[in-house]
């Protein structure tokens, strides 16, 4: 009887949270919505495996709604690309819903917690689409789910500071000119192909290979739409402000996955459907996104510099991360595309876990957690303030950490591409990091005033430990990342086409 | 389109805001219903007078197209009321002011 289900789970994956989220909306009680999550999301990771375990044989899964064929219906794929994203995905939303409880049970009324909770599993469900989807117009209704998901529970923030509002508010007014521009180009290229599957477009475009202004045109605005909802850098200046006045729960869940999600499909955009324009795409690469993520890595690290508010600090430290990223994808190779992967991987960990630890320490210290606030921590709760040590570390990227792994694999790219500033460039930001992680360091254990140790809530600093100890692991045997990161590079630089 | 990205752009007013891109998302949908049309195409209804059917897909597309921007027409006025009982403002300028005032 469990087999009709196991069928199904491209879809399920995607179905069960906004399912589930409908159903929980109106519960007033404490408990239940979180267990219902919980337990929701112990079946998505379930599924998810069973999905690793179906690609190991098979490699490749195309799941046909209402068994449509591709051309006409929405489908699914599942290939060697996104099942190590969908996996990490699975495993990351399970651990940081754990910690969410306590966090949400400080931060907002707990009437509202079977909202809050519906709210996350709909942005859930629908970054999960992102993931898995093979449509391009099916792409904007998931995006634009997932972004009016998180804005409403940025949003909620506002018990807490009423700029949650104004910064919900921007995301949104940002956000739906970015997927405005989406659909505009998504217009343009239905127009030219007649298709909107991922497949039947490259097979369509291929007919227009001298190239047509109209295409080019779409293409465009499909990529800058991206773009604004990536947060790549000169369109990301909504995410900052959003990071930083959500409730700490939900930082956690949107820095760590959302960016990333959009990042892979916007790779996959570039790589797979792109690449038969060979010489739009290096004008592309080259001469748009090659400069815009050096000048991320860069500001985004010094303006890191400059704050004293810690989760934005943070914010401004992953619009440089997603620099790196976004630099490690433009190298059009083998190894470089390896490199953004892993990176990706690694800075949903690090990122992820960052968020949860200072997200305990504002609960703690009941206001925003800014650089003077932060005195003694390191005595007072050092358990957790160790794991927010060795996150911080990892994001400088200090070997035995998976951080050192990903500036290994950005180096090497960047040294067989032989581009030596950028190597300088990378090398100068990543000492910078060590200047604004040390200023929380100086306060945490060396400032005057000592502090006695205090009791601190396992149920938090668990999954936070999870997380940190999943840091030290990837860094001492990173085989998984890597073997991941190979597998969704071979697939996308191949040319592969089902 | 323009127009909308204009008002988006250029108004100090959340309201305002909100209407402009509720514009700039409605010129996509013509621009993608107009896309639809084939000459001397009718309805795509099956009969026997008709020689040419435009394309109901795009119209299907702007269907779901419209439902998400009524969604976030909503949220955005929802916000804008939110803001409203917090600042007991909607204009730009008047909320950077009262932010300046309340970090000093």
């Amino acid at each position: 009887m469990f087999d009709i289900f196991l069928d199904d789970a491209p879809a399920l994956v995607v179905v069960l949270p906004l399912l589930i989220s409908a159903i929980i909306a109106f519960m007033p009680s404490k408990i239940w919505p979180w267990m219902i999550s919980i337990i929701t999301l112990l079946l998505h990771l379930f599924l998810s495996l069973h999905l690793l375990k179906e690609i190991s044989v098979s490699g490749l899964i195309i799941y046909e709604f209402g068994n449509w064929e591709p051309p006409w219906g929405i489908s699914f794929k599942i290939d060697g690309v996104n099942i190590g994203l969908q996996l990490l995905f699975s495993i990351f939303v399970l651990v940081s819903t754990f910690y969410s409880r306590k966090i949400f049970l400080n931060e907002i009324d707990y009437r509202d917690s079977g909202k809050a909770y519906s709210l996350w599993l709909l942005a859930v469900g629908s970054l999960n689409g992102i993931i898995l989807t093979n449509d391009i117009f099916n792409l904007f209704v998931f995006l634009e789910i997932s972004a009016l998901a998180s804005i409403s529970l940025i949003a909620l923030g506002a018990g807490q500071n009423r700029k949650a509002l104004l910064a919900a508010f921007n995301y949104l007014i940002i956000g739906a000119i970015g997927a405005t521009f989406y659909v505009i180009g998504v217009g343009f290229a239905y127009a030219m192909t007649g298709t909107l599957n991922m497949n039947d477009l490259v097979i369509q475009l291929a007919q227009y290979s001298d190239g047509q202004l109209a295409i080019f045109a779409g293409m465009s605005f499909m990529l800058i739409g991206l773009m604004v909802k990536a947060a790549i850098f000169p369109v990301h200046i909504w995410l900052p402000p959003a990071y930083s006045y959500a409730p700490s729960a939900v930082s956690t869940l949107l820095a760590a996955l959302a960016t990333k999600t959009i990042l892979y499909f916007f790779v996959r955009l570039l790589y797979e459907v792109f690449i038969i324009y060979p010489s739009y795409l290096s004008l592309f690469l080259d001469f748009v996104l090659f400069p815009l993520s050096l000048l991320a890595i860069f500001i985004g690290t010094v303006i890191a510099i400059y704050q004293d508010d810690i989760k934005k600090l943070l914010a401004f430290s992953s619009i440089a991360q997603i620099g790196y990223i976004t630099l490690a994808f433009s190298l059009k190779d083998h190894i470089g595309v390896v490199s953004g992967f892993v990176h990706i991987f690694n800075h949903a960990l690090i990122k992820g876990g960052l968020f949860m630890a200072v997200g305990y320490f504002a609960i703690l210290y009941k206001d925003r957690v800014t650089l003077n606030s932060l005195k003694g921590f390191g005595y007072k709760y050092p358990i957790t303030s160790f794991a927010l040590l060795i996150c911080g570390l990892s994001l400088i990227g200090l070997p035995l950490t998976n951080g050192f792994i990903s500036k290994l694999y950005l180096f090497q790219a960047l040294y067989t591409n032989e581009m030596y500033f950028s190597i300088a460039l990378v090398a100068v930001s990543s000492a910078l990091a060590v200047v604004y992680f040390w200023k929380i360091v100086e306060q945490m254990w060396f400032s005057e005033i000592k502090f006695k140790s205090e009791k601190e809530d396992a149920y938090i600093y668990l999954p936070i430990w999870i997380i940190t100890i999943s840091i030290i692991v990837f860094g001492l045997y990173s085989t998984p990342i890597i073997e991941f990161s190979n597998l969704s590079a071979d697939y996308l630089i191949s040319g592969y086409q089902n | 389109m323009v127009g909308g990205l204009f008002i988006i752009i250029t108004s100090q007013n959340y309201l305002k805001k909100v209407v402009g891109l509720a514009i700039f998302q409605t010129a996509v949908f013509v621009f993608f219903v107009s896309l639809a049309k084939v000459l001397d195409g009718t309805a795509p209804i099956l009969t026997k007078m008709a020689n040419a059917y435009s394309n109901p897909l795009p119209h299907v597309l702007i269907l779901t197209a419209i439902v998400v921007g009524v969604a976030t027409s909503a949220l955005g006025l929802a916000l804008v009321l939110q803001i409203y009982k917090n600042y007991e403002t909607i204009e730009e300028k008047e909320i950077e002011s009262l932010e300046l005032k309340s970090d000093k």
